[in-house]
């Protein structure tokens, strides 16, 4: 577990220091400790498990978006399951519910529990449908036909800069219509 | 979208590099401060013995007793926006005013009274007081809560309390070269009740904006 979450913190440093591939393994390796959690949040409160991808979504996106309020000489884990317990709660009392989510969820993921591999999840692409058109193409692009933000840019002739804007304004608009919807 | 494409594009945002979140409240803040300043100079103004007021003791305190709440309070927001932070540790620096409020209480009970105690409590200007202290601090609280925003508090109501605790002690070092109630009872008690209020203010507004 110790070793895990050094991992982490390595990798987080080394993507703030600008390494976009260690970022890409940081999210994908924290992901299914953020589902199992989601999962066993929603089964506390009585909540079908299949809705835990939207909340993973979430937590991801609020991550990316509040990155800059980590220290970088602090370890990871805490800053991380901070932010995921405050979105799980947050998911589970739009959903009507009031639930103690307890800080150990995060931490106690056992080896081996590793549901799915990646899921599909409803209100994330819901919202993206209603995204201005040129930061939904850029999202499609990026995301869905993993094009490069070069290609991207080519695509549509636009500059790399304005995709780079595109894509940021398109992440952030997300994350506050999933907040307030 | 899967996760794995959401994560592929957050993984392309990755060269996005935000400011920190003090940088963003400190802009925010000198944005807002000519507001207040403003609202001091057309209805307040320096109080016309400013020069021979600052010969007395009890002036000078309430200027560090209101930055005394006012710098703490931006330490301490600064510290809740950070998601994992915790308050504790941390609480002891907003009793810094309420300390040196308690010495000047004390050294002035110790003097010859100038004036009766009810005089100096209610004083001349405590209708003013509870009305500029809260109005100087409105742009303030609207720039600090816009600061924090920026970054990820995990109790946003209090989070969005000291955002009222730093901008009312701003406010109320303003409204301290006006006023000439220099007591420390009547800032104890009026002061208080004014930046209580814009705390309980910036308390239900935290609450809804500082949420992300």
């Amino acid at each position: 577990m110790r070793g895990r979450e050094d991992e982490w913190t390595g990798l987080m440093r080394s993507a703030m220091a600008g390494d976009d591939a260690a970022y890409h393994r940081l999210l994908k390796a924290v992901t299914p400790v953020l589902r199992a959690a989601a999962r066993r949040g929603l089964a506390r409160a009585g909540q079908p498990p299949d809705q835990a991808e939207d909340i993973v979504q979430e937590i991801l996106l609020a991550v990316h978006l509040k990155r800059h309020t980590w220290d970088s000489e602090a370890p990871f884990a805490p800053w991380l399951f901070a932010i995921a317990r405050n979105k799980l709660i947050d998911a589970l009392r739009r959903r009507g519910r009031r639930v103690f989510v307890n800080i150990d969820d995060f931490a106690e993921t056992l080896p081996g529990e590793t549901p799915q591999e990646t899921a599909s999840a409803g209100e994330v692409t819901a919202q993206i449908n209603t995204l201005p058109q040129r930061q939904r193409d850029v999202l499609q692009s990026i995301a869905v036909e993993s094009a490069s933000i070069k290609d991207t840019a080519a695509k549509f002739s636009m500059s790399e800069g304005a995709v780079r804007v595109a894509l940021h304004r398109g992440l952030a608009a997300l994350t506050a219509k999933l907040r307030d919807h | 979208m899967d996760t794995d494409q959401l994560i592929r594009s957050l993984a392309a945002d990755n060269a996005h590099r935000a400011p920190r979140v003090g940088a963003v409240l400190t802009m925010a803040l000198l944005v807002a401060a000519p507001l207040s300043i403003l609202i001091f100079a057309t209805f307040l103004g320096v109080r016309p013995d400013v020069m021979s007021a600052m010969h007395n003791p009890f002036f000078d305190m309430k200027f560090a007793v209101t930055l005394s709440l006012a710098i703490p309070a931006i330490i301490v927001s600064l510290h809740l926006s950070r998601p994992e932070a915790l308050m504790r540790g941390w609480g002891w620096l907003l009793l810094l005013p309420v300390g040196l409020l308690a010495v000047a209480i004390g050294s002035e009970a110790m003097m010859a009274p100038a004036m009766p105690m009810t005089m100096r409590l209610v004083g001349k200007n405590s209708r003013v007081c509870l009305v500029a202290i809260p109005a100087m601090s409105l742009p303030l609280l609207a720039g600090a809560l816009f600061g924090l925003r920026h970054g990820a508090p995990s109790h946003p109501a209090l989070a969005g309390a000291l955002a009222g605790l730093v901008s009312a002690g701003l406010a109320a070092t303003l409204y301290a070269s006006h006023c000439t109630d220099d007591s420390p009872l009547f800032v104890a008690t009026w002061y208080t009740l004014a930046a209580a209020f814009v705390a309980a203010v910036g308390a239900l507004a935290g609450s809804k904006v500082l949420r992300y």
